[in-house]
């Protein structure tokens, strides 16, 4: 192993706004936030003509890798707003996770999805470059107004909106939004401004976060040890990115000095002891950190929302952070422009807590479950974990059970109030993937190895038809709603992009006359195997909350 | 999903109650812990239904908390 010639990240320093021009203009949409989520939303929003306002106090991105895993539901959602192209292209694919007990594999498991979608399970990226790239996209978009440098001092509901307090380098500011966001982080400064507090469980145990620049043979895989030869009695992790960095991970305990982990010298030595001796890095960043699994009470205030981890938080394994945090901003961003504009009603919002919340309670749920399996809390907890550990070596039924870490797959909103549910015994279990509330499975469709279903979908309002003549009242129904039809059968007029080797048709257990519903986010909220114009009108309003 | 059977099942009764006893001849008590997690691991699998293991669980802690109920 040798070290890389490449040189470090170079932090771009963004031009700090002028405070000039900020006062008193309100803003539809203020963001406070610039990070993942934050910029996530604005783009969503900015790409559907929605003008809003991001807030930042920093003028640069994020220092560290931070989260790096992002998953496919992730690249599907920078697909819809532009950047899942340039994530994926620049990060590390993987779909094996191995693990390790002591000296020897216990076992592998494969994250790949079945042959035929878009985007791999997971690709590993800099949080630092995947924010670089998005801060890219937002600035060419004429609606969205980014604001570095400008820290916010204070919010203040009013009852058709939110007054919002500005400290920037030139003085300070103030203005008003209909809406505010808060994307600010784990410590989010506009909680503690309303005094909320986010609720849960803390964890004990210190672990180490080191980033190295490398030249190694190690594959693109997720390693994790439990009790490694290397680091006995504690768990580790080995993970790559993009540009020979590479993740490592190790259990600290709990009586660990944080202030002594943190010392360069001393992080060198755990690295080499799992690297081996010869290895030669460069250490980019570390950081000792305990985490807790926690969530705000409601993730709506009025007319200020909470999304990422300023909503909710959960330990680091199983790649919840991030890949929640986007999940919430994707979900969020169709409905604030509907109430906007006028077109659905602020109960709209109310269901993006109903949604997300459950969704942030399931994460809380899974990261939980991995931090007692990795960090058990008593004797009768280690027992079992480590006997769990000792059967997984000859018997498949206990590595079912082996937890380092449930990695985030995309929220299935099934007790959702903007779904429609099926008429009975139309859909059974061979369309389950497909069900209302789960994210529209992908497929590739005829028209080259570009082409894929999940591109036809989002952004508006989607009817996914296979072969379906749809009559002049659907017709209105669908025009009134500006909902778009997708037909991958063979239609009467003619398929111009349709299904490809039948993978439509077997995931969403297609037959002539079958439509589904998608929201604007990819989900499904309704599907039948006949057309009707009044349910479809009704499952339209519905998912607007006008049902 | 089945709920618990606490009938009499057992042919040979006393014959499955050694072959548990006897798994701990001459162990400690840490190696017959040790022995009883994997047997529950190994039994609750083979069950396989949450029912009949949340079931057992219950009975089993309501039992040595004392407060099981006068029936039993």
């Amino acid at each position: 192993m040798t070290a890389p010639d490449a040189a470090a990240f170079a932090h771009p320093r963004f031009a700090r706004a002028p405070r000039a021009g900020c006062d008193g203009a309100r803003a539809p949409v203020a963001i406070v936030g610039a990070g993942p989520v934050g910029l996530t939303l604005a783009i969503d929003l900015a790409q559907r003509g929605t003008p809003v306002v991001v807030l930042d106090d920093d003028d640069t991105v994020s220092v560290g890798s931070r989260a790096i895993c992002w998953s496919k539901r992730t690249l599907e959602v920078f697909d819809r707003i532009g950047v899942g192209e340039a994530v994926a292209a620049r990060g590390v694919r993987w779909n094996t996770g191995r693990v390790f007990l002591g000296e020897r594999e216990v076992f592998a498991f494969d994250l790949a999805p079945e042959p035929g979608h878009h985007r791999p399970a997971f690709v590993n990226l800099q949080q630092y470059h995947v924010e670089a790239m998005l801060v890219e996209r937002a600035r060419a978009l004429p609606a969205c107004c980014l604001r570095f440098g400008h820290r916010v001092a204070d919010v203040a509901a009013r009852a058709d909106g939110v007054r919002v307090a500005v400290d920037t380098a030139e003085g300070a500011y103030s203005f008003d939004a209909d809406w505010l966001v808060a994307c600010d982080g784990a410590h989010s400064s506009v909680r503690r401004a309303l005094g909320l507090a986010a609720k849960g469980q803390a964890f004990n145990d210190r672990f180490l976060i080191a980033d190295v620049r490398m030249r190694s043979a190690f594959p693109a895989e997720r390693w994790f040890w439990f009790d490694p030869p290397f680091h006995r009695r504690q768990s580790a992790l080995l993970h790559r990115q993009a540009d020979d960095v590479w993740r490592l991970d190790f259990q600290l305990g709990a009586d660990a000095d944080a202030e002594a982990e943190r010392q360069p010298a001393r992080v060198a030595a755990r690295v080499r002891a799992m690297l081996g001796p010869e290895a030669d890095f460069t250490l980019e960043w570390a950081s000792v950190y305990t985490f807790q699994c926690r969530r705000i009470e409601r993730f709506r205030h009025g007319r200020v929302l909470f999304a990422g981890d300023a909503a909710h938080l959960v330990s680091p394994f199983g790649a919840r952070g991030a890949n929640g945090g986007v999940q919430d901003a994707d979900n969020l961003g169709w409905k604030l422009a509907a109430v906007l504009e006028g077109s659905a009603p602020e109960a709209l919002v109310d269901s993006y807590h109903a949604e997300r919340s459950a969704a942030a309670d399931a994460d809380i749920r899974h990261s939980t479950r991995s931090t007692d399996f990795i960090t058990p809390k008593s004797d009768a907890s280690r027992r079992y974990r480590d006997a769990v550990l000792d059967l997984a070596r000859r018997h498949p039924f206990a590595r079912q059970w082996v937890n380092s870490g449930r990695l985030s797959s995309p929220a299935v909103h099934r007790d959702s109030p903007l779904n429609t549910a099926d008429a009975p015994g139309d859909f059974d279990a061979a369309a389950r993937a497909a069900e209302p509330g789960a994210v529209a499975p992908d497929a590739p469709l005829e028209g080259g190895d570009a082409a894929w279903l999940i591109d036809r979908l989002g952004g508006r309002f989607a009817l996914l038809a296979y072969a379906t003549t749809i009559d002049a009242a659907v017709r209105a129904t669908l025009a009134g709603a500006r909902c778009d039809v997708v037909d991958v059968g063979a239609t009467p007029e003619g398929a111009r992009a349709g299904d490809r080797d039948g993978h439509v048709a077997r995931r969403y257990d297609m037959r002539p006359g079958t439509c589904y519903l998608v929201r604007p986010d990819q989900h499904i909220c309704a599907r039948w195997r006949a057309l009707d114009a009044a349910a479809v009108r009704a499952a339209l309003l519905r998912a607007c909350a006008r049902g | 999903m089945a709920t618990l059977d606490t009938n009499p099942r057992l042919e040979a009764p006393d014959d499955i109650y050694a072959m548990l006893v006897d798994a701990h001849r001459g162990l400690s008590d840490a190696e017959s812990e040790r022995i009883n997690v994997r047997l529950v691991l190994l039994l609750a699998n083979h069950i396989g239904d949450p029912q009949v293991i949340a079931d057992a669980i219950a009975e089993a802690t309501t039992s040595v908390r004392g407060d099981a109920p006068a029936a039993h």
